[in-house]
């Protein structure tokens, strides 16, 4: 007979996460020290933490490296073309209002080719989860600039420094009606993990920037090490202002002297985006049930919000 | 229930069976509410908007769902959206929101997800003539995304077809699982006549093929087609699991990035609209039994080219017509039978384009094919079809 | 002067005015009464060109007891213009031997020959609202053609315009539809 070995150095065959995961799909495209696995195992912690069935939990992506990020996550997984996860995701959210819509792209995906539907959703207050990875490039085709890209960062289309004025991203989604904003970085992994849970549960748009280490794209070209540097950046230079003025939160990330605020910096209740009139789909009796009255009351109700 | 009763006195049911004189549009927004519409994504654009002002007013009020987006390329992926989720979709849209429309269209179909998508064609191209007619988006419809792909594309000649051709296009997209195409043209979508909608019961339906498996069942691959090609879909929110990508991917629905992967799926998407067309196919024939000349027409030309035929034939010339009541797939078989009749020594093709269908007929022939073409704005004539059939 | 329209051939009617004359609803109650309560085929188009706001915009109706093929008029049988440039525009696409209505206050015809005139603004206000001008016109036109029944006509009104404003318009079609018919008795 065989002694158990003692509880401290038990080998468990699972990880608690590993049914969130797909396993049979490791390893994994990204490059070491990359943000996004980390990014990935936050969501994951917050769908076993969230206390929503897991079959409720549905992740949309754009494309990128970050886009990859729907094929790890043994969800329903939904990896869209470039720019139009947040619109797909409108379709899943608004059509089964009932399940929990995350949206993992990047900052390019996002706000550049997606830019018009991510100010949209944030206006309608679709209830989505966007998590937004920025890594201030497009990493996956080679390191090009994207609209996140700070002045004078070198990339492979800004070979003598970019000289366009980078999105405010939390500025942005704020301006445009989000109901939830924040930022942080992969450093601040239970931060990130609480914040994502707290947008699960949110019903409305919620936006949250992650500032996430990309070492081959943007790091190389602009002497940035290694992703440790990174992340030894990240904790010199992150400030926490959940109250911080979102319009002097601009990040210049080659200049370490300079602070990058993060925090949950909105949180504010508005009726999320609601087209349906009355019951259910396909409940067609009980729709027309309702009475001309409490269909012109329930609009007006919303008309009022906005 | 006496809400229910008063409630219906004051708000149309889903299917507005009886007899209307109804303007095709807005036929067509019926025959998608009779169909079991369940969201409509959108964005206005003449002349397609009174599909869209239709169902802004219908939809919500029976149940569904509409969402004005902020431009085409958020409406085609919202329908996706929506219809990976298990709703019946729709979308309508006219040359240049069809042209924004076509990556996702190629996503629709890599992903195999069914989606309804009307394009009221107009004068082309660019912003061209936005409220006159054109015919010249068929080989965008047929080709207009990237890459290899099958889809079904109708084209009704009347309002009463705007509403049938309607339920038949999301009875095709769910038993296909391909996105399926209405190309009316805007003298078909403007044009005012009577529409009968049967009773409810009577409207046909086909759903979507769905798993057999239990959630959870390790057998179940999303992605692999049964005999006829076509895999069972499960909707997001069902517990499958599932990982639907634009990638190329293998029977799980992982990317799988080579050649061997992309050769098989590629040749299974082709072939499943292939080898299901017989069942996609509608054409009309028109005194074609003895017909020595043939003519190929659709949409509102179709209405021309009858006429044509019958003035042909008051003069003595034995004219046919051939209606394509589906443009793709193309039936090729029948244009091939009429080629090898004896009687038969030419076809006439009348369209408003510069020459597109005429290309399938001339593949399929030895025989002349003559074509009659204008560039968009206005029908082309019974006149000048009888001209060329009386040469 | 009468044109009684053969009821085998499709009959071409034109109704040309400018916008807020109700040219639309017109061609719409003549179509709708044809197609749903006379058992006939009927097809309705409008133009849809920029002229719409503001310049002539007419109204296009073919009726026929036969299936129809062509759906747009060309030759018009039957041409109502409610104001001057509709006049000028379609008097010379009226058919040989054709039917000509104008509303006669806002047409000035020089003396062309075999116009049916009638003051339907002037009617229309006798009646209570100058909106209803065009449904005067529509009474008068069933009334002198007999393109469509009166019957049908007057259910096209019911199943189309708003209930509460049912009864006005009834007076007007009635107004229309007796002007053409005392006129016919005089001659």
């Amino acid at each position: 007979m065989s002694v158990p070995a003692p509880a401290a150095t038990q080998f468990v065959e699972e990880h608690p996460i590993d049914t969130l995961l797909r396993a049979d799909r490791f390893p994994h495209i990204l490059c070491p020290a990359c943000g996004i696995g980390s990014v990935i195992h936050c969501y994951v912690q917050a769908i076993s933490e969230s206390g929503i069935d897991k079959a409720q939990h549905v992740c949309v992506s754009g494309i990128g490296c970050s886009g990859r990020a729907a094929g790890y996550i043994n969800v329903d997984s939904y990896h869209t073309t470039h720019g139009r996860a947040v619109p797909f995701a409108l379709g899943i959210a608004v059509y089964r209002p009932e399940l929990c819509v995350t949206v993992i792209s990047g900052d390019g995906d996002l706000s550049s080719i997606g830019g018009n539907h991510l100010i949209h959703a944030a206006r309608r207050n679709v209830n989505l989860n966007i998590i937004c990875i920025n890594n201030f490039n497009y990493g996956m085709t080679g390191g090009q600039a994207g609209p996140t890209t700070p002045v004078s960062a070198k990339s492979s289309t800004t070979p003598f420094g970019s000289w366009e004025r980078p999105f405010n991203l939390p500025h942005l989604a704020h301006a445009v009606g989000a109901s939830l904003v924040s930022r942080w970085t992969v450093l601040h992994a239970r931060q990130l993990k609480q914040t994502i849970l707290k947008a699960m549960h949110k019903q409305g748009f919620a936006f949250i920037e992650v500032l996430s280490p990309c070492p081959t794209g943007f790091g190389r070209p602009n002497d940035r090490g290694d992703g440790i540097e990174d992340m030894r950046r990240y904790r010199q230079r992150c400030v926490i202002d959940d109250e911080a003025y979102l319009p002097d939160i601009d990040i210049d990330i080659t200049d370490d002297t300079s602070p990058i605020v993060v925090g949950n910096f909105v949180d504010i209740d508005r009726p999320p985006f609601q087209p349906v009139l009355g019951a259910p789909r396909r409940e067609v009796a009980k729709v027309l049930a309702e009475n001309a009255n409490q269909r012109t009351r329930s609009r007006e109700s919303v008309g009022h919000e906005h | 229930m006496p809400g229910t009763v008063s409630a219906t006195a004051s708000t149309p049911p889903r299917v507005m069976t009886g007899e209307h004189f109804m303007v095709g549009d807005h036929a067509c927004a019926e025959g998608a509410l009779a169909a079991g519409l369940d969201f409509f994504a959108g964005y206005p654009i003449t002349p397609s908007t009174e599909i869209c002002e239709r169902l802004a007013h219908r939809l919500p009020q029976v149940g569904g769902t509409f969402v004005q987006m902020e431009d085409e390329l958020g409406s085609i992926a919202a329908i996706l959206g929506a219809s990976a989720a298990g709703a019946r979709t729709l979308t309508a849209t006219s040359g240049p929101g069809f042209s924004l429309m076509m990556e996702n269209i190629g996503l629709a179909a890599m992903m195999e997800i069914p989606c309804v998508i009307v394009d009221v064609m107009r004068g082309s191209p660019s912003t061209g003539l936005p409220t006159l007619v054109g015919q010249a988006d068929v080989f965008q419809a047929r080709w207009g995304s990237h890459g290899d792909y099958g889809i079904v594309a109708y084209s009704p000649s009347s309002p009463q077809e705007c509403f049938d051709l309607t339920i038949r296009a999301f009875n095709v997209a769910d038993r296909l699982r391909i996105p399926v195409f209405v190309l009316m043209d805007e003298v078909i979508g403007h044009m005012t006549e009577r529409v009968v909608i049967p009773p409810a019961q009577q409207i046909p339906r086909v759903d979507r093929k769905r798993p057999s498996h239990e959630p959870g069942d390790a057998v179940f691959l999303p992605f692999k087609a049964d005999a006829d090609l076509i895999p069972p879909m499960a909707h997001a929110g069902e517990g499958y699991n599932v990982h639907f990508t634009g990638l190329t991917h293998d029977e799980r629905g992982y990317p799988a990035l080579n050649a061997q992967t992309h050769e098989q799926l590629v040749t299974r998407l082709v072939n499943k609209v292939a080898v299901h067309a017989p069942e996609a196919i509608l054409t009309e024939e028109v005194d074609l039994d003895d017909a020595e000349v043939v003519v190929v027409a659709f949409g509102c030309t179709a209405r021309s080219a009858r006429r044509a035929v019958a003035m042909a034939r008051q003069q003595g010339v034995k004219a046919g017509l051939l209606r394509l009541i589906s443009l793709w797939p193309f039936p090729e078989e029948r244009v091939r039978d009429l080629g090898r009749r004896d009687a038969v020594k030419r076809f006439v093709v009348p369209e408003i384009n510069m020459g597109q269908m005429c290309r399938e007929v001339e593949r399929l022939t030895h025989l002349p094919v003559q074509s009659i073409n204008r560039a968009g704005g206005a029908m082309i004539t019974p006149q000048s079809i009888l001209e060329v059939l009386v040469s | 002067m009468s044109t009684e329209t053969t009821q085998n051939g499709p009959v071409q009617i034109r109704i040309a005015g400018y916008g807020g004359q109700g040219v639309i609803l017109t061609g719409m109650l003549l179509g709708k009464a044809a197609s749903l309560y006379d058992a006939k085929e009927a097809v309705f188009t409008q133009s849809y060109g920029p002229e719409a706001r503001g310049g002539a915009s007419s109204a296009d109706v073919v009726i026929s007891s036969d299936p129809i093929d062509y759906p747009l008029v060309t030759e018009p049988d039957i041409l109502v213009t409610l104001f001057q440039e509709a006049y000028s525009k379609y008097r010379s696409s009226l058919k040989p031997g054709g039917t000509l209505i104008v509303e006669s206050d806002l047409v000035h015809t020089n003396g062309d020959a075999n116009v049916a005139g009638l003051p339907a603004s002037r009617m229309a206000e006798t009646i209570g609202r100058r909106i209803v001008a065009n449904v005067v016109v529509f009474g008068y036109l069933v009334g002198k053609t007999g393109v469509i029944s009166k019957e049908a006509a007057i259910k096209a009104i019911e199943a189309t315009v708003k209930p509460k404003t049912y009864e006005l318009n009834l007076k007007a079609f009635s107004a229309g539809y007796a002007r053409a018919t005392e006129e016919s008795g005089r001659e």
